[in-house]
């Protein structure tokens, strides 16, 4: 069901994002992230996890081309990313800063489609079928702060899934929920994401969350100059069982590396 | 209901006690001192028949109005494009925060030399004192749109100029419509103030030149004019806006007042 195609395939090779810290006592170059070697096949669901502050953001900042690098090679397909493009859409972990409070969820969801100028009818049509995909059939003419958070996020996916990338880069956009909607939504995204076969780049701290959604999971280390230590395969079936005797083994082998 | 129907028997209690308290004191001091509710609206019937004071209203708020709407009209590019430019703003920042010091009426005497004695110089003046404000509010709302916004438009495919037109505009215009809506406040003072110095109309000029008659209770008259016309332009700009920009977040415009 899983064509790799090579145009949704991410490349990371020998990258670092550094800053110049501008007192002179700390001095010199101070690494985000050091070093980081990564290759991601096209539609995969790949976990990025991490404790906080370990700069998983800056590098799904750097795949999505928000910042630039400070050396090193991010490529994109046979492309290196040096801008935001539709090819990768982005996630964020706060809906409340990324949607468009002025516009209802309809419009949200064209938002993309809108800037490409695509007539009305057609519009209409490609945003009715992710509002249908995420689940939010009835909702379409409801603004923002009409919504729960749980229904926020399914609002930020359709928004970009309306626009076909093929990479879904998410920053834990299931931080702010309730464990409950929680659940519901990793279940959601795994359906969607198998649905529609797109290279999803998922980060968080949350070692369960990673073994519910990932195929290959990550791990990377406390920040300043933090890197990829380990890669897991997660060799287990969707939907994933909590209660397996192989999840908690894999569990309890991923917390080992946050405990030193 | 009922509750609506306490508010409202309250604000009526409060009003006959306000005018009680002021008829008391204008009989401790007397009408020419302190003139009473009878003697102000003796005062202002008589102003009233004779017609001055619906025009003097009527060119008082035609200069606010026009000032102000022209001043908005052209604060609010100016303030997208300080706040969207690097460059511009690092200039025009510290111009604003030096310029915004300097009360509008300081300036008077210069508008009239500069745009004469007519209602040009009165019209720049308000436009002058709604500009900054604009500006400035306009200024703070786009310095305050989300990074996330515009990343995640731009990341949808939006150029440049679209981010502008359909990201900070928009989320400008709750920061847009309180600069306005205190410009407003701003434009009465700067009008009154103009008027007294350098008009023979308006409800400034009334205010003024009732000393030479001393007549305090046509004083009395301008001062309640002005407080019903900021109120009464107030709400409406405030009603406009919540029944047009509801969706921008124009919601809360009530909790400038209360």
């Amino acid at each position: 069901m899983r064509a790799a195609s090579r145009q949704n395939e991410i490349h990371i090779e020998q990258l670092n994002k550094s800053y110049t810290q501008a007192s002179a006592s700390a001095g010199g170059l101070h690494y985000i992230i050091q070093d980081v070697n990564l290759a991601v096949k096209g539609g995969e669901f790949f976990v990025l996890l991490g404790p906080s502050g370990c700069g998983k953001s800056t590098l799904l900042s750097l795949i999505a081309g928000f910042v630039s690098k400070t050396s090193g090679q991010v490529r994109v397909g046979e492309k290196e990313v040096e801008r935001p493009g539709q090819d990768r859409a982005v996630v964020f972990q706060q809906a409340d800063s990324s949607l468009f409070p002025w516009l209802t969820v309809r419009e949200n969801v064209e938002f993309g489609l809108r800037m490409k100028r695509m007539p009305a009818e057609k519009r209409k049509e490609i945003s009715g079928e992710f509002i249908e995909l995420v689940g939010l059939a009835g909702h379409e003419s409801k603004y923002p702060r009409e919504l729960s958070g749980g229904m926020k996020q399914r609002v930020q996916l359709a928004r970009v899934l309306s626009n076909d990338p093929s990479i879904l880069l998410m920053d834990e956009p299931f931080g702010a929920l309730d464990a409950m909607t929680r659940r519901t939504m990793q279940r959601e995204l795994v359906r969607i994401w198998q649905d529609t076969d797109k290279t999803v780049i998922f980060v968080t701290h949350d070692i369960q969350e990673a073994l519910l959604l990932g195929g290959r999971i990550g791990i990377m280390s406390a920040g300043p100059s933090s890197k990829i230590t380990d890669i897991y395969e997660v060799p287990l079936a969707y939907p994933r069982d909590l209660s397996d005797p192989a999840f908690h083994a894999l569990h309890n082998q991923i917390q080992s590396h946050f405990d030193e | 209901m009922s509750n609506h129907l306490k508010k409202w028997s309250l604000h009526i209690l409060l009003w006959m006690v306000g005018l009680g308290v002021w008829h008391l004191l204008s009989l401790a001091y007397g009408p020419e001192i302190l003139p009473g509710p009878v003697y102000t609206a003796k005062g202002g019937y008589e102003l009233l028949t004779d017609g001055t004071l619906i025009q003097y209203i009527g060119i008082s708020s035609y200069r606010v109005l026009l000032g102000w709407t022209f001043g908005s009209l052209l604060a609010i590019p100016v303030g997208i494009m300080i706040g969207k430019v690097g460059p511009i703003r690092a200039f025009a920042e510290p111009f604003l925060n030096f310029i915004r010091f300097i009360p509008p009426i300081a300036f008077i005497t210069l508008f009239l030399v500069w745009f004469g004695i007519g209602e040009t110089s009165k019209i720049m003046l308000i436009l002058y004192a709604t500009f900054f404000i604009v500006v400035l509010n306009t200024l703070t709302g786009v310095l305050s749109v989300e990074e996330d916004k515009i990343r995640s438009a731009r990341s949808m495919g939006a150029s440049e100029w679209q981010i502008v037109l359909h990201v900070v505009i928009p989320a400008t215009v709750p920061f847009m419509f309180t600069g306005i809506r205190l410009a407003m406040g701003t434009s009465f003072m700067a009008i009154i103030g103009a008027e007294m110095i350098a008009s023979n109309e308006g409800v400034g000029y009334l205010i003024w030149n009732s000393r030479l008659f001393f007549r305090t209770d046509w004083i009395f008259v301008g001062l309640i004019c002005l407080g019903l016309m900021g109120f009464l332009t107030d709400r409406a700009v405030g009603l406009l806006g919540r029944k047009l920009l509801s969706r921008y977040g124009v919601v809360s415009a009530n909790s400038l007042r209360r």
